[in-house]
């Protein structure tokens, strides 16, 4: 509980030992983990003092499979097996990956439901499990280095990520056994790295991109509070887009006319990639393939490589421009833009938005860290190891959500850019006389047809009664919660039949094909998942007992009935009881059973530091 | 078990029911409020606070995003006279102000076929805004003498206006990408 949190300034509080928690940024090229250590955030190295894991899984005929740079540095030798770039497949579809991966070397299967798979030497594996095991290692590696189990974790997600690409990587994160604090949006992330180390104020812009997705976020900072306006972007957008376009062009140069060798095509992708990092620093380098049946050696000037991919970096700027008009603000009150992103190390992207802003763009961050610093930054404030609260995150949802009405036609129910958490419903009602069900469509998107929308999920509310058509009166009621995240209920107001359901998008995993994989995952024994369930909930127990103390001790008699007092306290000893043994289920039972106890009081509480906090202010002041 | 902050939207940010509003002060205590019921404040809590903190702090965004657009303030303290404005059978809107609309909705529309149609979207929202200026000016005025009828014409011509200016801003943005 956080009681304690809303106790009154400078009361003592009950020590607490520093929770560990982190920062992941789970990218498309490479992924970072990074902590609060001494009060300072910093990225955490693996064993082998690497800071940065490229974000690449190989699955082996042995079952075994590497992460990062080892099974990066084998991807050309083994293009099939070694999977990199999967964020660009978490929350799609089977249909919509091969849609835009028809040169992809990866054996796309289907399997249950939407969600691609990839035949791999070892297994059929889902995006989230490649993710996973990403995740799993950062999460290791973050442990190792900390010296004890990590509470949770702040993932960052592209702020354009929909529903279904946010579900899925929670879902990942839950298969790595990583309890998730926080989906955070990624230029989020850096603005809260660049302001709090700034002490930056006013409307910055955060241009973020990376190896496959692209953000632009608007943001207002006033001392501590980080209110996004606006921001929008493109989810398939991002350096790799740079190194297929290259690509090509070297293959175009050297006459190299096959599609399907995906040993080589990696292999001109790595040129492709490793001429695009120089030409960030040099006029002109020299390009070449050298493969077993093709060599062939050429120079890229960085004009030339410029005019390549103008028209990709201008796709960019129609984001800002929608980004601006949103956030209702003018390319003048923009006081900074911050460039986050491996790929806005690239000089002509530095041109473009600079041109664009009208102004300098501030490239002194580390572009790959920043995020991965930011969400370190917010793990340690959700973890609770800064009392004093003086960081306050306001966040957006980034696309519109409604509902599929006659025709085919969306009714659009929460705007895009609206502050969350949020809420909102909408009343439907039958088209036809006796009509006992209907079938809900929700969809996310700017579009009006629902076809050019993206649909999230299905689902049906029954049992109305009969109605004569135009008489039932459904309400249906969208809520997105602080991690970008959606969840529906409706119900037939004149009967009250409910009908809820938690979004499982289209494109997802449904809840127990996750629990399969869980059972499925080899390095996962139970014992282990026993003890570390078991070490939670004691912590758990001690911290609901600690925060129930001081809450009584400093209201208890103002909010509570002896009765009720009893009841909590009862419920307290019942915690008590069962902390010290080894059922971790039992102490999560007598834990749940405290909390139903003191609802009422929690509600009170809450309630009060409401009406107290606006007590302070006096109802005319702003008439003086 | 439900939270319940206040009466009213006015009342949850001690502020006086009314048209006139200092929208710093609102955001400054819009803040204080989300500094105590924001979910980042409880994400190491029990799922109860959770729950309630999530419920607070939809509501206080909700009355703020309400507050903070005068278009929607004015529904708002409408709606508190119990005046609703989706009704569909409504009363007839001022003939004068309809062919206004038309007129504007067409020249939108026609938009393209201007010399320079960006210059003729920009002139169209110079024209919304000055529109929208005076009829605000006379919303203010009649909910100033409680002349509730009055005020609720005006509030659906900002409507009207309001739905304009997001076409012409669509088409605005679209003619820009197309530069």
């Amino acid at each position: 509980m956080a009681l304690l949190q809303i106790s009154e300034p400078g009361q003592s509080t009950a020590p607490h030992q520093h929770r560990l928690a982190v920062g992941i940024d789970l990218g498309t090229t490479n992924s970072l983990v990074a902590s609060v250590r001494s009060g300072v955030a910093e990225v955490l190295p693996s064993s082998e003092g690497e800071l940065i894991l490229p974000s690449v899984v190989r699955y082996l005929a042995d079952g075994s499979r590497q992460v990062g740079r080892e099974a990066r540095d084998n991807a050309a030798a083994d293009p099939h097996n070694s999977i990199s770039s999967v964020k660009r497949f978490m929350g799609r579809s089977l249909a919509e990956v091969l849609a835009t991966e028809s040169n992809s070397p990866y054996r796309f299967v289907e399997g249950e439901g939407s969600v691609p798979r990839i035949q791999t030497a070892s297994a059929k594996v889902t995006p989230v499990e490649v993710s996973a095991e990403i995740l799993s290692l950062l999460r290791k590696q973050a442990e190792a280095t900390l010296g004890g189990d990590l509470v949770g974790a702040v993932i960052t997600v592209p702020a354009y990520f929909d529903d279904a690409q946010r579900q899925a990587t929670k879902d990942a994160a839950r298969l790595a056994d990583l309890h998730v604090l926080r989906l955070l949006n990624e230029p989020t992330a850096a603005a809260i790295a660049y302001g709090l180390d700034e002490a930056a104020e006013g409307v910055v812009a955060i241009f973020d991109l990376g190896g496959g997705t692209f953000d632009i976020s608007i943001l207002r900072l006033n001392r501590g509070v980080f209110e996004v306006l606006a921001t929008a972007g493109d989810t398939a957008l991002g350096g790799d887009d740079i190194d297929h376009l290259l690509a090509e062009w070297m293959k175009q140069q050297a006459g190299i006319e096959v599609k399907d060798n995906h040993g080589l095509n990696r292999h001109i992708l790595d040129q492709a990639r490793a001429a695009k990092e120089l030409l960030s620093e040099c006029d002109e380098v020299l390009v070449e393939i050298e493969d077993s049946e093709y060599e062939w050696q050429g120079l890229l000037s960085r004009e030339a490589f410029n005019e390549l991919i103008e028209p990709l970096i201008k796709k960019t700027l129609s984001p800002c421009r929608r980004a601006l008009r949103d956030a209702d603000v003018s390319r003048d009150e923009i006081a900074a833009v911050v460039m986050v992103g491996g790929s806005t190390r690239v000089p002509l992207v530095r041109d473009n938005v600079s041109d664009f802003f009208k102004r300098e763009v501030l490239t002194h961050i580390d572009p790959d860290r920043v995020v991965a610093i930011g969400a370190a930054l917010q793990a340690d404030v959700l973890a609770g190891n800064k009392a004093d609260g003086e960081m306050l995150l306001l966040d957006v949802n980034p696309l519109s959500l409604g509902i599929e009405t006659m025709g085919g036609l969306v009714e659009k129910i929460i705007a895009r850019n609206t502050t969350i958490p949020t809420a909102r419903g909408q009343e439907f009602t039958t088209y036809q006389d006796g009509q006992t069900a209907m079938a809900l469509h929700v969809v996310q998107g700017e579009r009006e047809l629902v076809s050019d929308c993206r649909s999230l999920a299905r689902f049906e509310l029954r049992g109305f009664p009969p109605m004569v058509a135009g008489a039932a009166r459904i309400k249906v009621t969208l809520q997105v919660d602080a991690d970008g995240l959606l969840n529906v209920t409706a119900t037939e107001l004149t009967s009250g039949v409910q009908a809820s359901i938690e979004v499982k998008p289209s494109y997802g995993l449904q809840d127990q094909e996750i629990e399969q994989m869980l059972r499925d995952s080899m390095d996962y024994a139970q014992a282990d998942k026993d003890a570390r369930s078991l070490r939670e909930q004691q912590v758990e127990a001690q911290r609901v007992i600690e925060a129930l103390d001081a809450a009584l001790a400093s209201d208890g008699d103002d909010f509570l009935q002896a009765d009720e007092l009893s009841q909590i306290q009862t419920a307290r000893a019942a915690v008590l009881a069962v902390a010290e043994a080894d059922d971790h289920l039992a102490i999560k039972s007598a834990i749940k059973t405290l909390e139903t106890c003191s609802e009422a009081y929690v509600a009170r509480r809450m309630n009060a530091s409401v009406r107290k906090a606006m007590a302070g202010h006096n109802l005319n002041e702003y008439e003086r | 078990m439900q939270l319940d902050f206040s009466k009213n939207y006015f009342e949850l940010f001690s502020l006086s029911v009314s048209f006139d509003l200092d929208q710093g002060m609102l955001a400054a205590r819009f803040q204080e409020l989300q500094r105590l019921l924001h979910p980042d404040r409880f994400a190491s809590a029990g799922e109860q606070e959770r729950r309630f903190s999530m419920q607070g702090a939809t509501l206080v965004n909700e009355a703020f995003q309400t507050l903070k657009d005068p278009l929607t303030r004015a529904t708002y303290l409408l709606s508190l006279q119990g005046i609703s404005l989706d009704n569909e059978s409504d009363t007839q809107m001022d003939m004068a102000f309809l062919m206004q609309q038309m007129e504007l909705r067409e020249a939108l529309d026609e938009v393209r076929e201007n010399d320079d149609p960006l210059q003729a979207t920009i002139g169209l929202l110079d024209e919304i805004a000055v529109l929208s200026r005076s009829c605000f000016a006379s919303l203010e005025a009649h909910l100033h003498e409680q002349a509730w009828s009055e005020a609720r014409d005006w509030v659906r011509k900002l409507q009207f206006l309001r739905k304009l200016r997001e076409s012409a801003v669509a088409l605005e943005l679209a003619l820009e990408d197309e530069l």
